[in-house]
């Protein structure tokens, strides 16, 4: 049993795979295109997460800068993103992914 | 255990501090707003109104409160939680005094000093946009959302110039962490001009002051900004479909939010504790001499020159007048004298700032939404970058210090 | 102290992970995501990051996910229908996710000695240490990701624009 004042590595890196699993199974099986969104968000944190560990892991600013680039795209590719649902939804009036499928057949 | 058992103890007293301040500074709106407005204001409860507050806390806490059964009932109880929650979290890292030692124990007058301290506060006044957005959807009714989108779209536009605006004086300051702000704001250029942000060279930033004080008007939804809520506007905005203690959480968190916006501009920007002239030339009697004053006026009215047709106070103003002078002789004790300096310094910075906030309020009209939008993308924004590029040309030309 | 504040965080993360997965209203999943942006923000501070907690709270729990709050209540997302699900999906869909994580929890753990502990001080990161390496080393990133974001808002404000040509004719 660790002592009460460290925390083993491993444990923030399993973590971050459950995050990313959680984020996976969320962008399979739900049929709401935003929470197929947000599941994609949740996966993009996980991943922070693991930089972060590793950043201090091995003593290097290196892996938060790539967090903070990972921020910056996630937050441009929210903006593009919602942009996109929002036309769409006001053509085809639905928010589920099942409908919008006029390329099919 | 002794620091968490200071931390405690200080914890207590911020705490009572500002729950109380929170309530008084509404009786205090209301009497400027009806002197502005040449009427009285509240005048029955107690000696010239002072009780007010205590009869609103009654009347909300004893009013009947109902939840519609349209809402949606986790968020609705959640909503205005959140907003008092992260209204009155900011109030931890503001720093109020320097280092004292009462009664043998040192401790830095203020909660915590993150290192991150701005940061910090940006990130909270960002995340508090979610207790009026889920408040307005919440209630399940068009107007109240439109109220509350309306509201959210605001803050989070006028979050934009205020987080350059506090960038400029960090360029110069070179820290984020509000302890070292303040102490970097010590000493006097000339001997007499003191060193707060406003006049510091090589760029005083006197206008990310002023961004920054329009931008927190924004955010708190005050006058000329408060379209919102207004309540002929809206039919109350987002605050529609609540009652009672619900409705006084919101309350709470604008007027929390207001007193934590003026805290930070006074620590960022008027040198936080600092007093305005040297203490050499007398600055260490300005609060007796106020003191005096205030008491001197009250016992004129009370004793010599009564307003006709007001009788109780030929009792009430010269116990206000005696209460005074007794905060007078304190300011005088030299004991208590580097515990009471720097905060009356602070409350008197932050006390300004509050009064030109209901100054305004009862002075201006308010504005139309599109103009307000226009106002902040098309103005305010570019004019805080360029304040900013300037600041940083001219920190660049001075070339590195020390 | 250390290791009670990382099992409370990281349970709230992965309690609030499940719940995104599970909710019927988009809102819900989208207040379960900001919890689990809260509690990532204090593990990063207890990896001793303390700008990239402030920068995740500030970008990412008080920007993107209001704007994704604000498009739900535009858009009044009604809940999710659950209509039935291919059988290949259903079959395998469960299994192999639970295959995929007990393969990375393996290799994890056999990884996990050589690794050692994380100490709360151990390597402090502040703006300080960002910026100097944001703005000499990697440089020429930072000025692309500028203009990559300068794209994202000309690209929003076109394909909002359309509908409100599209109004007024």
């Amino acid at each position: 049993m660790p002592q009460l004042n460290a925390v083993p590595m491993s444990w923030y890196l399993i973590l971050s795979a459950i995050l990313f699993s959680l984020g996976v199974a969320g962008f399979l099986f739900r049929r709401n295109i935003i929470t197929v969104f947000m599941s994609i968000e949740l996966m993009l944190n996980a991943v922070n997460l693991s930089f972060v560990a590793f950043s201090q892991h091995l003593r290097q600013v290196d892996g938060q800068i790539f967090t903070f680039f990972v921020m910056v795209v996630a937050a441009a590719e929210a903006a593009v993103g919602l942009a996109i649902i929002l036309t769409v939804f006001k053509n085809r009036q639905t928010l589920s992914i099942d409908e919008v499928s006029s390329l099919k057949n | 255990m002794n620091f968490f058992l200071i931390s405690l103890i200080k914890t207590g007293i911020v705490a009572g501090v500002f729950m109380t301040t929170l309530a008084y500074l509404q009786w205090i709106e209301r009497k400027v707003l009806a002197h502005i407005q040449s009427r009285v204001g509240p005048y029955r409860v107690g000696p010239h109104g002072l009780l007010q507050p205590l009869a609103d806390v009654v009347k909300l806490m004893t009013k009947e409160g109902f939840v519609p059964s349209h809402v949606n009932l986790f968020f609705y109880i959640l909503a205005p939680f959140l907003a008092v929650f992260f209204a009155l979290i900011s109030i931890c890292l503001i720093p109020f005094g320097p280092s004292v030692e009462i009664f043998g124990v040192r401790t830095d007058l203020g909660l915590a000093d993150i290192n991150v301290g701005v940061l910090f506060v940006l990130a909270i006044s960002s995340v508090g946009v979610y207790g009026i957005a889920l408040g307005g959807w919440a209630s399940n009714n068009k107007y109240s959302l439109m109220g509350g989108l309306r509201s959210s779209a605001q803050m989070i536009s006028y979050e934009l110039p205020m987080a350059i605006a506090l960038v400029s004086p960090m360029l110069i300051l070179n820290d984020l962490s509000l302890r070292t702000i303040v102490n970097e704001q010590a000493g006097y250029y000339l001997g007499v001009i003191p060193r707060w942000s406003i006049f510091q060279m090589p760029f005083p930033q006197v206008f990310s002051f002023l961004i920054f004080l329009i931008s927190a008007f924004a955010e708190t939804n005050r006058v000329p900004f408060d379209l919102p809520e207004a309540e002929n506007e809206l039919v109350g905005g987002f605050h529609t479909e609540y009652s009672s203690l619900n409705f006084a959480a919101f309350f709470m968190a604008e007027y929390a939010n207001m007193i934590t916006v003026t805290c930070l501009a006074t620590v960022l920007f008027l040198g936080g504790w600092h007093p305005l002239w040297p203490v050499e030339y007398g600055s260490d009697f300005v609060p007796v001499l106020l003191m005096l004053g205030g008491s001197a006026v009250l016992l004129f009215h009370g004793l010599i020159q009564p307003v006709k047709g007001r009788p109780w106070d030929r009792l009430t103003m010269p116990a206000a007048g005696l209460v005074f002078g007794a905060i007078a002789l304190v300011f005088l004790v030299p004991v208590l004298k580097p515990i009471l300096m720097p905060i009356f310094w602070f409350v008197a910075k932050a006390g300004v700032l509050l009064f030109i906030f209901i100054w305004i309020r009862g002075t201006l009209p308010r504005f139309r939404y599109d103009q307000l939008m226009n106002f902040t993308w098309k103005f305010l924004f570019p004019v805080a970058i360029v304040n900013l590029l300037i600041t940083a040309f001219a920190v660049a030309l001075q070339g590195p210090k020390n | 102290m250390d290791l009670i504040l990382f099992i409370i965080f990281a349970t709230i993360a992965v309690a609030c992970g499940i719940s995104l997965v599970v909710q019927k209203h988009p809102i819900g999943s989208a207040l379960s995501l900001i919890g689990v942006m809260g509690s990532l923000a204090v593990l990063y501070l207890l990896l001793g990051a303390e700008f990239i907690a402030a920068v995740q709270l500030i970008v990412y729990a008080g920007a993107i996910m209001v704007l994704f709050v604000f498009v739900i209540m535009l858009l009044n997302a009604g809940e999710e229908t659950i209509k039935g699900r291919s059988w290949p999906s259903r079959l395998l869909g469960i299994p192999l996710l639970t295959v995929f994580l007990g393969l990375l929890a393996y290799l994890l753990q056999r990884m996990g000695p050589s690794m050692g502990t994380v100490t709360f001080g151990a390597f402090n990161v502040g703006a300080k240490e960002i910026g100097r390496s944001l703005f000499n080393h990697y440089l020429l990133p930072f000025e692309v990701t500028s203009v990559l974001v300068l794209i994202a808002i000309l690209g929003a404000i076109v394909l909002a624009r359309k509908e409100i040509d599209k109004c007024l004719n």
